[in-house]
C-alpha cells in the first residue's frame, strides 16, 4: 500500500519531473500565462503519460525490443489526437488557446520517459498510477509557475481580476516580463532552488571542484 | 531456458511484424473513431465561432461580459446579403436563388477551390496571396432605426505561417473601421499570433481606408503611428516582432477592400 502512496506522491515533491528530472521545460514556458490554460494541459497531460503507461504496459510483454520506441510512439500519438480532437468537441475556445502545444504532448519527455522507464517493467495498474503521479507532478510546477505569471503579469487569477489594473482605474501596473517565456525560466530557476534548498538530497554532487590559486599563493 | 526460448521469439521477425501490425490497425480504429464521432460537435462549434466573431468584429459582443448563450439571438439581428465580387454589388435575394446559395451554409472558402466558382489572381493582384478568389461572398449589415450601421466582410490573406481568416466591420459609410478580428491564425504565438490582443484589435476602432482617389490607404506600420502626422488616420500601430505577419494583415485588407474585392461594392453604398 505505501508503494501505491510512493508512487503516486513521490512525483510531486521528491522526484518531480520538472524539478529533478527537469524534464518538460518546453511546455511549461509556453502554457502558463493563464491559469486557466496551464490547468487544461496538466489534465491534458496527465491523462495522456496515465493512460499510455496503462496501455504499453498492459502489452510490455508482447512489444519486440527492436521497436519498442516505436510501439510507444504510436501509442501516445494516438492518445494525443484523440484528446485534441475531444477538446475540439467540448472545449473549443481552450483548444484554439492551445493549439499546438496539445500536439506536442507527443514530443513532452515526460511521457515517453515514464513509458519508458516505468511502464516496461511494471503491471498496468502500477504504471497508471506513476503516469497520475508524474502528470501531478508537473501539475504542480506549472500550475505555480502559471499561478505566478498570471498574478504578476496580468493581475487575475483564472481570469478574474484580483489586482484592479492601472488601466481600469486601479492601482497595480501589470509586469510585462512575466508575459513573456523567459520569465518561466526565471520562475521554474527558483522553485528548483527552493525545491533543493528543502529537500537538500536532491542538489547534484559538484561535477569538479574548483582548486586554490596556486600560482598566485606561489608568487 | 524456457524465458530465453519466449525472449527470443518476442523478437522473431514474424511478431515484429504481427504487433506492428495490429498496433497501427488499433490506433488507426480509435483515432478515426474519435475524429468521426467528434466532427458533428466540433462543426457546430466552429459555426459558433464564426458568428461570434462576425459579433465581436461588430462591436456587439464582448468576450467574458456578453454571455455565450446570446450569441444565437445577437446572430439574429444581421442582415446575410451575399455580394457579386465581379459584378461589385450585392444581389437580390431573387438573384441569390438563382445562383444557388444559401447565404448561411455558404462556405467560401471550397468555392474559392471550385474553378467554377472563383477566379485565379494574377501575382500583381493577389497582394493577400490567396491564389483564387471565389465569386461570391457573404456579408452582415446590421441597421439602427433604418440606417446602415455595420457592415461585417470576411477577409483572409496570408501572414508570416499560416494564412489569417477574419472578419472586418465597417461603419455605415463603407470607409471608416468598426472593428477587426481573427477567428483562424497560426502565427507564432505571443508575437503574430498578437493579432488577435484585443488591445491591438482596438486601434483598429475609428481608422479610415480610402484617400480622395477612393484608393485603399491603409496602413500597418512598423513600430507606432505618430499621432500628429496628417496620415495618422489611415495608419496602424504594427506588432513589435511581428513585422511579416503585419504586413500580411496590411495586405490582406488592402486587397479585401481593394477594387477587385469589396472596394466597388463599398463605394455604391459611400455613393
Amino acid at each position: 500500500m505505501s508503494s501505491v502512496k510512493e508512487i503516486v506522491l513521490g512525483p510531486v515533491f521528491t522526484n518531480n519531473p520538472i524539478g529533478l528530472q527537469i524534464l518538460g521545460i518546453c511546455s511549461a514556458l509556453a502554457v502558463t500565462t493563464q491559469m486557466s490554460v496551464a490547468l487544461v494541459m496538466c489534465i491534458a497531460l496527465t491523462l495522456v503519460t496515465a493512460f499510455s503507461n496503462l496501455f504499453i504496459s498492459m502489452i510490455r510483454n508482447q512489444i519486440p525490443n527492436s521497436i519498442r520506441i516505436i510501439v510507444q510512439m504510436t501509442i501516445i500519438a494516438s492518445l494525443v489526437i484523440v484528446v485534441d480532437q475531444i477538446l475540439g468537441a467540448v472545449a473549443y475556445e481552450m483548444s484554439k488557446q492551445l493549439t499546438v502545444f496539445v500536439g506536442l504532448i507527443i514530443t513532452n519527455c515526460i511521457v515517453m520517459g515514464r513509458a519508458e522507464a516505468f511502464a516496461m517493467q511494471n503491471p498496468p495498474g502500477l504504471s497508471f498510477l506513476d503516469g497520475i503521479g508524474n502528470g501531478l507532478g508537473y501539475s504542480v510546477v506549472l500550475m505555480c509557475v502559471a499561478t505566478i505569471r498570471e498574478v504578476l503579469g496580468s493581475g487575475s487569477m483564472f481570469g478574474v481580476e484580483i489586482l484592479p489594473l492601472v488601466t481600469n482605474g486601479g492601482w497595480y501596473s501589470p509586469m510585462g516580463l512575466m508575459l513573456l517565456p523567459p520569465s518561466a525560466f526565471f520562475i521554474i530557476g527558483l522553485l528548483i532552488w527552493a525545491l533543493r534548498s528543502w529537500k537538500t538530497d536532491q542538489v547534484e554532487a559538484a561535477e569538479y571542484n574548483i582548486g586554490g590559486h596556486t600560482a598566485l599563493s606561489r608568487g | 531456458m524456457s524465458d530465453d526460448s519466449r525472449k527470443r521469439d518476442k523478437d522473431s521477425i514474424q511478431n515484429v511484424l504481427l504487433v506492428a501490425l495490429s498496433i497501427c490497425f488499433v490506433c488507426a480504429i480509435v483515432v478515426s473513431g474519435a475524429a468521426v464521432l467528434l466532427k458533428p460537435q466540433q462543426t457546430i462549434n466552429k459555426a459558433l465561432d464564426r458568428n461570434k466573431n462576425i459579433l465581436i468584429a461588430a462591436g456587439l459582443f464582448e468576450k467574458g461580459v456578453t454571455p455565450e448563450s446570446e450569441i444565437g439571438s445577437l446572430f439574429e439581428e444581421f442582415e446575410i446579403r451575399v455580394v457579386d465580387l465581379e459584378q461589385g454589388r450585392m444581389l437580390t435575394p431573387a438573384e441569390v436563388e438563382t445562383a444557388g446559395i444559401n447565404p448561411v451554409s455558404y462556405d467560401q472558402r471550397s468555392a474559392a477551390k471550385d474553378t467554377s466558382a472563383s477566379k485565379a489572381l494574377s501575382t500583381t493582384a493577389d497582394i493577400a496571396s490567396i491564389k483564387r478568389r471565389a465569386r461570391y461572398s457573404v456579408v452582415y449589415l446590421l441597421r439602427e432605426n433604418n440606417q446602415l450601421s455595420r457592415i461585417v466582410l470576411p477577409v483572409h490573406g496570408y501572414g508570416l505561417w499560416s494564412t489569417l481568416y477574419g472578419f472586418i466591420a465597417l461603419e455605415g459609410n463603407g470607409s471608416t473601421v468598426s472593428g477587426i478580428t481573427f477567428y483562424e491564425q497560426q502565427e507564432t504565438a505571443g508575437l503574430g499570433g498578437e493579432v488577435d490582443n484585443p488591445a491591438w484589435k482596438a486601434l483598429w476602432r475609428g481608422k479610415e481606408i480610402y484617400d480622395e482617389n477612393h484608393q485603399v490607404a491603409l496602413k500597418v506600420l512598423k513600430g507606432s503611428v505618430d499621432r500628429n502626422s496628417p496620415n495618422a488616420r489611415f495608419q496602424v500601430d504594427g506588432l513589435s516582432g511581428a513585422t511579416l505577419t503585419s504586413r500580411g494583415v496590411q495586405n490582406l485588407v488592402g486587397y479585401w477592400l481593394g477594387e477587385d474585392a469589396f472596394g466597388p461594392m463599398l463605394a455604391r453604398l459611400g455613393g
